[in-house]
């Protein structure tokens, strides 16, 4: 039984189609996790089979190798439109950032340059409220200024599915389809519907990532989990946070915060 | 254990302890992550504070400073029972919007009173609202019984408060729980300081809730979303809000009175054949026949039909600090259609403390009130106490959500003041003095494509053969009917509607109406097409814009390209070709008089004496 599972997807699409028919320029963020994946997933059966958008990849170049090589594999399977936006450098970022938030922040430049240059009007993004705490305010329509500014205690109302769909000039707007999702429906999902996953979330010497990022800033965690049945497993005992692999989370009790407030994901 | 969470919302006045609630909640049920509570000390300790629950919550460096939650944030939990999900709604009162967005999602509602201070002006508010946004399980939390050494009679007196405010909204609280959240009283575990309480613990009320269900059994309700075309499928797309459908239903689409079957339920990457589906699902259908539908119709059967209404009262929360003001124009979003309505009257503003309420001329920030609507084109849908989901809605005002509403009484556009008077004459009779059928032959084309000269000639043709005929010209009418209108898009688009009115007079009066317009818009056809019905027949006049530019009868292309006409189709405004006419007339190729002979077969064929023949054969064989 996973009607639990068939009312996230059917929640998901709802949210999907209305950003495709509300707003004029659209493209969805794929960072080739599992969470995106499964974005990408619901995309083809919201729009049957067909996505109508393109799918943007903020690239800082130091992803790891199994990532690259399951974003260009997908890419031609599943037929995407694939944009690669090569992320500013870290020495043009903010330099009062703690160091590991500083190479998170290339992102959130990434972002604003491609926003910029291809006049996207709303862009999909795939982050879940159970992640972390300041995505769990987060709105499914969260409307930015040019610059990625988020103002957390000026959001729209949004209920009965009413959502903010008209905007003044220079504002652009992210779409959360899966704010409503957890982790463990993100696996048990890409179980039940065989979503392929980069391989990296699987142990392997005792050690698996549970949250993918740049080489450089994301650490696989202690598991034996080496199959999703196993993945599920583990997260139904473990108190271990998610993102505890992600350095720049953790090197500050608001370094995460501050990233999100400019614009980060 | 089910994975399907429970969502709850935790509302109460400011400062009467919902944080901590909930902030003791997820240590209870062993929710939290390691180190949390260790932060939450050196959190506490950093600010001079003993340990404070609320710190769980209070995720962002600026709540934590004020002191105040300001947005709603959503926590995932486990008993035993099941998952669940809290939505920590805010109790300050600018707030208002959060709150109603953290509970219009919940299934079930925890009201947290101080015992000290007894239910406040929020927590009334609170309550009302949660009555107003659907959310009918509720249960009231005591808390801060600490403070008040587990008093029985204390207890007594505020709860007997807030069940008798309750049961004027018409709710029944679940269980009102005696707690103190700062020490974990009556939260999981049973406290030996209200031996006198015998009701449940927080925990065995949560798990004593029900989650929230639409039953496929009601009437059906499928409001399209949009239309997808990924292949030569023609796809309605869309969520069934209530009831349920079958491949094979017919179904009728209101406001427009369209009817078709449902051919398939369109799935991809299933193997399996759908044939049915129902609430909560977001589908895809084809139909047998092609009919205009868009987004904002809703698909119903036959026999429980959504009511058409031009006038509707409704209770609204207003949000914003522009108050609703009555004769002003809004536009009422109800499923995902979309109406323009205007104020005529504020009949009650609802005191919340009292429930007294008080008739006014405008709605002011956080105040409820009910208020009369009316729209110029009927609106679908159905009373909130019915059929939810389509009887309530969100106002709103330039690009902003400004206020949510339920449809608590529909006049039926049968039933208003203006009833339409039914003629003793019937259109077959007229149809049948006359030799022809009434219609709307509506020519739509480029300046210079030919309508005019091509329309001027069917009414020659038409009326010297002994028709009832007559052209509406788009220029013509400017001069006198729609003189008043200029060339704003909105202006544009409403001497299009006038002239189909006139058009759908002309036609019910049993002539034949030619419309010569240049319409250049696919939304503005549609409406015409709505007006006329299936007396509307679209013919595209085609022909090059190089060909138009170089007739240029009337000299405005020059005029145009020199810069003097602003938005002149073709050329600086857009030209939408029909999709599907009933007829295109391609004047590149046809000579006048080809053309002329097309036209006037399709118009004999479609309106002619052959037409009035079958009919009426038709009605004897039956």
């Amino acid at each position: 039984m996973s009607a639990d599972l068939d009312q996230l997807e059917n929640q998901s699409i709802y949210i999907l189609r209305e950003a495709y028919n509300r707003i004029d320029k659209l493209a969805m963020l794929w960072s080739i996790g599992k969470d995106s994946n499964a974005l990408l997933w619901l995309c083809r059966k919201a729009f049957f089979g067909r996505i109508p958008f393109p799918v943007v990849q903020l690239d800082t170049a130091m992803e790891l190798p199994e990532v690259y090589e399951f974003r260009d594999r997908i890419t031609k399977e599943w037929d995407l439109d694939l944009k690669v936006e090569q992320c500013p450098p870290e020495e043009e970022m903010d330099q009062t950032l703690p160091p590991l938030t500083r190479a998170a922040a290339r992102k959130t430049e990434g972002l604003k340059n491609l926003l910029r240059d291809h006049a996207y009007q709303g862009v999909m993004v795939g982050i879940r409220r159970d992640e972390q705490a300041t995505r769990a305010k987060e709105r499914v329509f969260s409307p930015r200024s040019l610059e990625g500014d988020w103002d957390v205690k000026d959001q729209p109302a949004e209920f009965w599915d009413h959502y903010k769909t008209r905007f003044p000039e220079g504002v652009h707007v992210r779409i959360h389809p899966l704010l409503a999702w957890t982790e463990l429906d993100i696996w048990r999902y890409s179980q039940r519907e065989g979503i392929p996953i980069v391989p990296l979330y699987f142990a392997k010497d005792g050690k698996r990532y549970r949250s993918l990022g740049e080489k450089n800033i994301t650490f696989p965690v202690d598991s034996n989990a080496s199959t999703i049945d196993e993945i599920i497993a583990e997260l139904q005992v473990t108190r271990v946070p998610e993102r505890a692999g992600r350095a720049m989370d953790n090197e500050s009790e608001d370094s995460f915060e501050r990233l999100r407030s400019v614009g980060y994901m | 254990m089910p994975h399907s969470q429970l969502r709850i919302v935790i509302v109460g006045h400011v400062d009467h302890g919902k944080s901590t609630l909930i902030g003791r909640l997820l240590n209870d049920t062993g929710s939290l992550p390691d180190g949390k509570v260790e932060q939450v000390r050196e959190m506490s300790r950093k600010r001079g504070m003993p340990f404070e629950w609320a710190f769980v919550m209070d995720a962002l460096q600026a709540e934590r400073d004020q002191g105040i939650t300001i947005d709603t944030t959503q926590i995932h939990f486990k008993t035993k029972q099941r998952p669940y999900v809290i939505i920590d709604a805010p109790g300050h009162t600018e707030f208002l919007k959060n709150m109603v967005t953290g509970a219009s999602q919940a299934d079930a509602a925890l009201l947290v009173i101080d015992a000290d201070e007894g239910a406040l002006e929020q927590s009334r508010r609170h309550a009302f609202l949660l009555h107003l946004l659907g959310v009918r399980q509720v249960a009231v939390v005591v808390n801060k019984m600490d403070k008040v050494e587990f008093s029985s009679r204390r207890y007594e007196v505020v709860a007997q408060e807030i069940k008798d405010y309750l049961a004027e909204l018409g709710l029944q609280p679940k269980a009102v729980i005696p707690v103190s959240a700062r020490n974990g009283d009556n939260i999981v575990s049973r406290s030996e300081q209200s031996d006198w309480y015998l009701g449940p613990t927080v925990i065995e009320q949560l798990d004593a809730f029900r989650p929230q269900q639409t039953s496929p059994d009601q009437p059906l309700r499928f409001p399209l979303q949009d239309v997808y075309k990924p292949d030569d499928r023609r796809i309605l797309a869309g969520r069934i809000e209530s009831g349920r459908l079958r491949v094979g239903d017919t179904l009728h689409f209101s406001p427009t009175g369209a009817s078709a079957k449902v051919v398939s339920i369109e799935a991809w990457n299933h193997p399996e054949t759908v044939l049915s589906a129902q609430a909560g699902q977001s589908i895809g259908i084809t139909l047998d026949k092609r009919i205009f539908a868009e987004r904002g119709h809703i698909a119903h059967h036959q026999a429980d039909a959504p009511t058409l209404a031009h006038r509707l009262s409704v209770r609204l929360f207003w949000l914003v600090s522009d108050p609703l003001v009555v004769g002003k124009t809004y536009t009422l979003k109800i499923a995902t259609g979309e109406h323009r309505v205007t104020v005529e009257q504020v009949t009650a503003v609802i005191d919340v403390e009292d429930l007294s309420s008080t008739p006014g001329k405008a709605v002011r920030r956080n105040e409820v009130a009910e208020v009369v609507l009316r729209s110029r084109s009927p609106i679908a849908l159905d009373l909130a106490s019915e059929l939810p989901r389509t009887g309530r809605g969100a106002l709103i005002d330039g690009n902003d959500v400004v206020g949510g509403c339920l449809v608590v009484e529909i006049e039926d556009a049968a039933a208003a003041n203006i009833t339409e008077v039914s003629h003793t004459v019937s259109l077959e009779e007229r149809s049948q003095a006359n030799g022809h059928k009434g219609g709307i032959v509506w020519l739509t084309g480029l300046s210079g494509a030919g309508k005019s000269t091509l329309a001027m000639a069917l009414e020659r043709a038409l009326f010297d053969r002994g028709w009832q005929t007559f052209v509406l010209d788009g220029d013509n009418v400017r001069n006198g009917l729609n003189a008043g209108l200029g060339f704003s898009s909105d202006d544009r688009a409403e001497n299009i509607r006038r002239v189909a009115e006139t058009a759908k007079l002309f036609a019910d009066a049993g002539m034949v109406v030619i419309a010569s317009l240049i319409s250049p818009l696919k939304s503005d056809r549609a409406r015409a097409r709505v007006i006329g019905g299936e007396r509307f027949h679209e013919v595209y006049v085609a022909a090059d814009l190089a060909t138009c530019e170089e007739r240029d009868p009337k000299g405005l292309y020059k005029k145009a390209r020199a810069g003097e006409i602003a938005e002149f189709t073709g050329i600086s405004a857009p030209y939408e070709a029909p999709d599907q006419p009933e007829l295109v007339i391609d004047t590149d190729a046809l000579s006048r008089s080809e053309a002329l002979a097309q036209l006037l077969d399709y118009v004999d064929e479609t309106l002619g004496k052959n037409s009035l023949k079958s009919e009426k054969e038709l009605t004897y064989v039956i």
